[in-house]
């Protein structure tokens, strides 16, 4: 069994609760950081480490903290990004709705090392429920004297608060999060400056996602060197993966960085292989804006190496041949599946999500997403392959966020792995009318019927 | 809600927007915006008229416009009435790969409405909407603040026939409710 350190009680009875949590070793970070360890001891632990942000970048986060503007005679903030949004990404609403208590330590214990007084946890809207939940941990923590003036007796104190998002996807980039947490429209900032130095209310920030938070409560308990022991090279410590689509387990699940993807897949103790006894086609492997690969390049990189699920390993080959780790959203297709149909509801996602305030992203993703609907109802016309790679390369690079980005990536990815498979679309318009069309006949590529 | 009705929280709201603003340092209550529109949203009929939105910005004291602006950018919040049920089915990758658009088609089917109709007893509205976070026990659908997962098209009939007993926004206020 691999090692867990975020999910190890995720299945106590009552581990919701703050009585059970506290039982099983909860909040001990934050009385070993607050009377033992200097804001900076614990800045150090965290940076010894190696943890990664786990929202999706994987910037190191100690590093993160370090940016922090410590002179300034501000209020400093943190301030947890909890705005899950990603296509394929659920892992957050299962940690805090399992173990919230686990986030609210991890709030704690980091706000102390930034010397942050209030912190907020900005949590999607579409969570109302999971919002219950943690304002119900935050009072019994509250109760416990765990928050509040001076906690365990300390001259520390922190308030901590939940913020409601309202459905929007922006708002995970973290400057969209802060304008958002201001009470404005999602629209991202333009960087510099940081919010590491003007963050929220102009104020020196640092925003972390719910994992990278909850992460530094094993890391101050076991010390940074503990927790870089595990895991390959850069990509250190555990990762939670939200695994979904055709496969016969989905759902969440902690491994140690370095895990094969082939095991991961087909083991039982993960995603149990593939459903209804199908093959897999391709993987998307890190949330929808990572590339799509197909499955002789997930399982084994262009060299022919295993691929293991680091962020080092699944980028191998950088976008030509390989992907990114993301957030971990690993969304499995089987060979029924339609690679263009499920582009269309990724185009249809970043069109619906565009902010609206860069014209390449405002325009470009209603375009892909026109033009992929029309190639996947049997309408596309010759030229409509080369006008989407067009349209998704004068968008990457071009706006202020990276949602534009993640918006052409999924297109460039697909139509370079798959390409085929839009050419059919383009040239059989009449198979591709039943939206059903490869459960009905899973695509074959004429290619491989030739060289056969 | 009739014209002449005058919109103001009640007593209980009011206390709980006194707690909200104390959430936020001195002359940052804008941040509450969200927040109090979610609370207006549950407590006038589901959906957020222009003189809701203008009761809302005399609380926080701010401009009509900063409160329209932000209401029109964020999808949560409904700028023309909906149903008292309304159900809201994600589609994106992960739930159509797990039969996201037979559950949708079903509820159509079912309701006789399409996607973005309310049916003409007031009662359901349905939407379709782009991922929850919910791809792990996909197909899914959202009414209130609950999550149904693992749909099958018996289990929607099952939660339809419970939901058309229902015959006010509850579903909806219980779910906007930020409880502090």
């Amino acid at each position: 069994m691999a090692r867990k350190l975020l999910l190890q009680h995720e299945n106590v009875p009552g581990i919701n609760t703050f009585e059970v949590y506290r039982k099983n070793g909860g909040y001990a970070s934050v009385e070993k950081a607050l009377k033992s360890m200097t804001p900076d001891e614990v800045m150090e632990e965290v940076k010894k480490s190696g943890l990664r942000g786990r929202g999706g970048a994987g910037f190191p986060a100690g590093m993160k903290w370090s940016f922090l503007d410590r002179k300034s005679e501000k209020p400093r903030y943190l301030v947890c990004n909890a705005d899950e949004s990603e296509p394929g990404t659920f892992k957050d609403r299962y940690l805090m709705e399992k173990i919230p208590h686990l986030l609210i330590e991890g709030m704690i214990t980091s706000s102390y090392s930034l010397g942050a007084n209030t912190s907020y946890i900005y949590v999607r809207g579409e969570y109302m429920y999971v919002i219950r939940i943690l304002e119900k941990a935050i009072e019994e923590a509250y109760a416990a004297g765990f928050l509040g003036k001076n906690i365990l007796g300390t001259n520390y104190s922190l308030d901590l608060f939940v913020q409601p998002g309202a459905g929007a996807y922006i708002c995970g980039e973290e400057t969209a999060l802060l304008e958002s947490l201001e009470g404005k429209r999602g629209n991202p900032r333009l960087k510099p400056p940081f919010p590491a130095i003007a963050g929220l209310y102009a104020s020196p920030t640092v925003v972390n996602n719910v994992e990278t938070i909850a992460a530094v409560v094993p890391i101050v308990n076991q010390g940074g060197d503990e927790y870089a022991k595990i895991g390959i090279g850069k990509s250190t410590g555990t990762k939670l993966i939200s695994a979904s689509g055709h496969i016969n387990k989905p759902g969440v699940y902690e491994i140690e960085l370095g895990l094969p993807v082939e095991e991961f897949i087909y083991s039982e103790e993960y995603c149990g292989g593939i459903w209804k006894g199908r093959k897999m086609k391709a993987v998307v492997a890190g949330g929808s804006s990572v590339p799509i690969l197909p499955t002789d390049l997930i399982l084994k990189t262009a060299k022919g190496e295993q691929r293991l699920m680091t962020y080092e390993s699944l980028s191998d080959g950088g976008f030509v041949s390989g992907t990114m780790l993301g957030s971990g959203g690993f969304i499995v297709l089987d060979e029924t599946a339609c690679i263009v149909q499920h582009l269309h509801t990724f185009a249809r996602f970043y069109h619906h999500e565009s902010c609206g305030q860069c014209s390449p992203c405002r325009e470009g993703t209603g375009w892909m997403e026109k033009v992929i609907h029309r190639i996947e109802h049997g309408h596309g016309h010759q030229g409509d392959i080369d006008l989407l790679v067009d349209v998704a390369k004068k968008i990457e690079g071009n706006t202020i966020c990276p949602l534009g980005d993640a918006a052409a990536w999924p297109v460039a990815s697909a139509i370079r792995h798959f390409r085929e498979e839009f050419e059919y679309h383009i040239k059989y318009p009449e198979k591709v009318k039943n939206p059903k069309h490869f459960e009905l006949e899973p695509f074959v590529s004429e290619k491989s019927l030739v060289t056969a | 809600m009739a014209e002449t009705t005058t919109i103001e929280f009640s007593a209980s709201t009011k206390a709980l927007v006194e707690r909200i603003l104390k959430r936020y340092p001195e002359g940052r209550q804008k941040s509450a915006l969200l927040p109090l529109l979610h609370l207006a949203q549950a407590e006038f009929g589901g959906w957020l008229s222009a003189p809701t939105m203008d009761y809302v910005a005399s609380i926080l004291n701010i401009k009509p416009i900063e409160v329209y602006e932000v209401a029109s950018f964020y999808s949560m919040f409904n700028l023309n009435p909906v149903g008292k049920c309304l159900i809201e089915v994600c589609r994106t990758g992960p739930c159509m790969l797990r039969g996201a658009n037979d559950i949708i088609e079903h509820i159509e089917h079912k309701l006789g409405i399409k996607e973005g109709e309310t049916t003409p007893d007031g009662k359901f509205t349905l939407k379709t909407v782009e991922c929850l976070g919910s791809c792990g026990t996909a197909p899914m659908l959202q009414c209130g603040a609950d999550y149904y997962e693992n749909l099958t098209n018996e289990k929607v009939d099952q939660l339809i026939a419970k939901w058309n007993t229902i015959n006010d926004h509850s579903t909806y206020m219980r779910s906007n409710r930020v409880e502090l």
